[in-house]
């Protein structure tokens, strides 16, 4: 994971979990957040196309904003920004 | 005001296991989910190995269940520890490789280690655990006998909530201190799976995944034959993530016990497995379409001649005088080789493993 901070004063992180199947590139993401604070901003790079739909589902379940999600060929990839004090959906 | 008390539900992706957490929901208790990733789950990885043209969603169950359910979910890498309950089981194997009671137990004791005797997962501990076992469901894991061995051996005791099945098994603390009400469990036994449509429809529920063969790559026949293989091969009982995701991908075909070979039956496995190509020796057609193929072992020069004619018989060439192929090595070096394609009745069907 590479980290620099921001223009905003949040740290930016970034996860490569290029060639990691499901659930493993959610795992990576999910440990990975634990250890980040509120407002902070992790890139997850991946090539599962299922991350397309299992990312984004992770971060609605756990109240985690979902700033932005591409593909490109192979590549997906997820800008989340972490709300760690977001329940989970009613 | 009574305080709300938490339930951790294990969450497969399949329909009993989000019946069961919705009927602790609908008392009042909060819910959690908790999904371990053993290695062997039919969820996720062979979505995305196969089926390129989109014909299923290629979702995580479990996910999508809770995000139905309005819950968290916490999935658990437990692919380190799994090893111990596959390769020594206490309490044996189901009809192939599945080790279904002690994965079951193991399970329940992750689950009460992370939550319910420790708040590691989530900023509060938990009450209790929920699953979506049914009394008569399965052979080996969910029988009346064995579900007692559960409680048990995972020392959740009288944690354990089966709310599907809660009415024909003896009263839980959750049951016994009030925070759900028995009468308003289940009584289900048995395999029929009437019962639980039937409640899925009065929850309002209209859509719930229903795999095939069961979440658990362990209980394909096939796929055990080719993990007995690998370790027979090997002569050793081990194994890697690696090696597990390779059975679950192409066809493997074993001329000699020191090497074999995974082709590729469609694009998404071909494409699989090429990610592999910097650590094993590969081979692919380049004078015709083909599969890819990896060879795992030690193959001698001979023994790639031989794979060399075996890639170009499933290859669109298997028909031509011979096929063009580059046999890869690990280290990226490589030559280019021409083949005979094997004939069908030249190839053994004890190759096939």
């Amino acid at each position: 994971m590479t980290t620099t901070p921001a223009q905003d004063h949040t740290t930016e992180h970034t996860l490569d979990v290029k060639g990691l199947l499901c659930p493993l590139p959610v795992i990576r993401t999910q440990d990975q957040i634990r250890a980040l604070q509120t407002g902070d901003l992790l890139v997850v790079l991946a090539t599962d196309p299922g991350t397309m739909y299992d990312i984004p589902s992770w971060c609605r379940i756990h109240g985690h904003d979902l700033v932005a999600s591409a593909r490109d060929g192979r590549l997906c990839s997820f800008t989340i920004r972490v709300q760690k004090t977001a329940g989970a959906p009613k | 005001m009574a305080e709300q008390r938490r339930a951790v539900a294990l969450i497969s992706g399949g329909l009993d296991s989000m019946l069961a957490a919705r009927v602790v929901m609908g008392q009042g208790v909060h819910v959690e989910g908790v999904n371990f990733f053993t290695g062997f789950c039919v969820e996720g990885h062979t979505h995305a190995i196969r089926e390129p043209r989109g014909t299923r969603p290629k979702r995580n169950n479990a996910l999508w269940v809770a995000e139905q359910l309005g819950v968290k979910l916490h999935i658990i890498d437990v692919i380190e520890e799994y090893k111990d309950v596959l390769l020594n089981p206490r309490h044996g194997y189901g009809a192939n490789m599945n080790p279904c009671l002690d994965c079951k137990i193991f399970m329940v004791r992750k689950a009460r280690e992370l939550f319910i005797e420790s708040s590691f997962m989530s900023d509060h501990g938990f009450d209790f655990i929920v699953t979506g076992e049914v009394v008569g469901q399965r052979p080996m894991s969910q029988r009346k006998q064995t579900m007692p061995v559960i409680a048990r051996d995972s020392g959740a005791t009288d944690r354990l909530l089966r709310p599907l099945s809660a009415r024909n098994l003896p009263e839980t603390m959750p049951e016994r201190e009030g925070w759900v009400r028995r009468e308003q469990l289940f009584g289900f036994s048995g395999r029929d799976r009437k019962p639980q449509i039937a409640l899925a429809r009065q929850l309002g529920f209209d859509d719930w995944a229903q795999p095939a063969g069961g979440c658990c790559f362990l209980t394909d026949q096939n796929y055990s034959k080719k993990l007995v293989d690998l370790w027979q091969a090997r002569g050793d009982r081990s194994y890697e993530l690696d090696d597990i995701m390779l059975l679950k991908v192409g066809r493997h075909l074993r001329p000699a016990p020191h090497y074999k070979l995974i082709i590729g039956r469609e694009e998404g496995e071909n494409e699989y497995l090429r990610g592999y190509q910097y650590c094993m020796t590969s081979i692919e057609p380049i004078s015709h379409m083909g599969p890819m193929c990896l060879i795992d072992g030690t193959p001698t020069p001979v023994d790639l001649a031989l794979a060399a004619r075996l890639v170009a018989r499933y290859s669109q060439g298997r028909e031509a005088e011979s096929v063009s192929l580059e046999i890869r090595l690990a280290d990226g070096s490589g030559e280019v080789v021409t083949a005979i394609p094997l004939p069908a009745e030249e190839l053994p069907s004890a190759w096939h493993v």
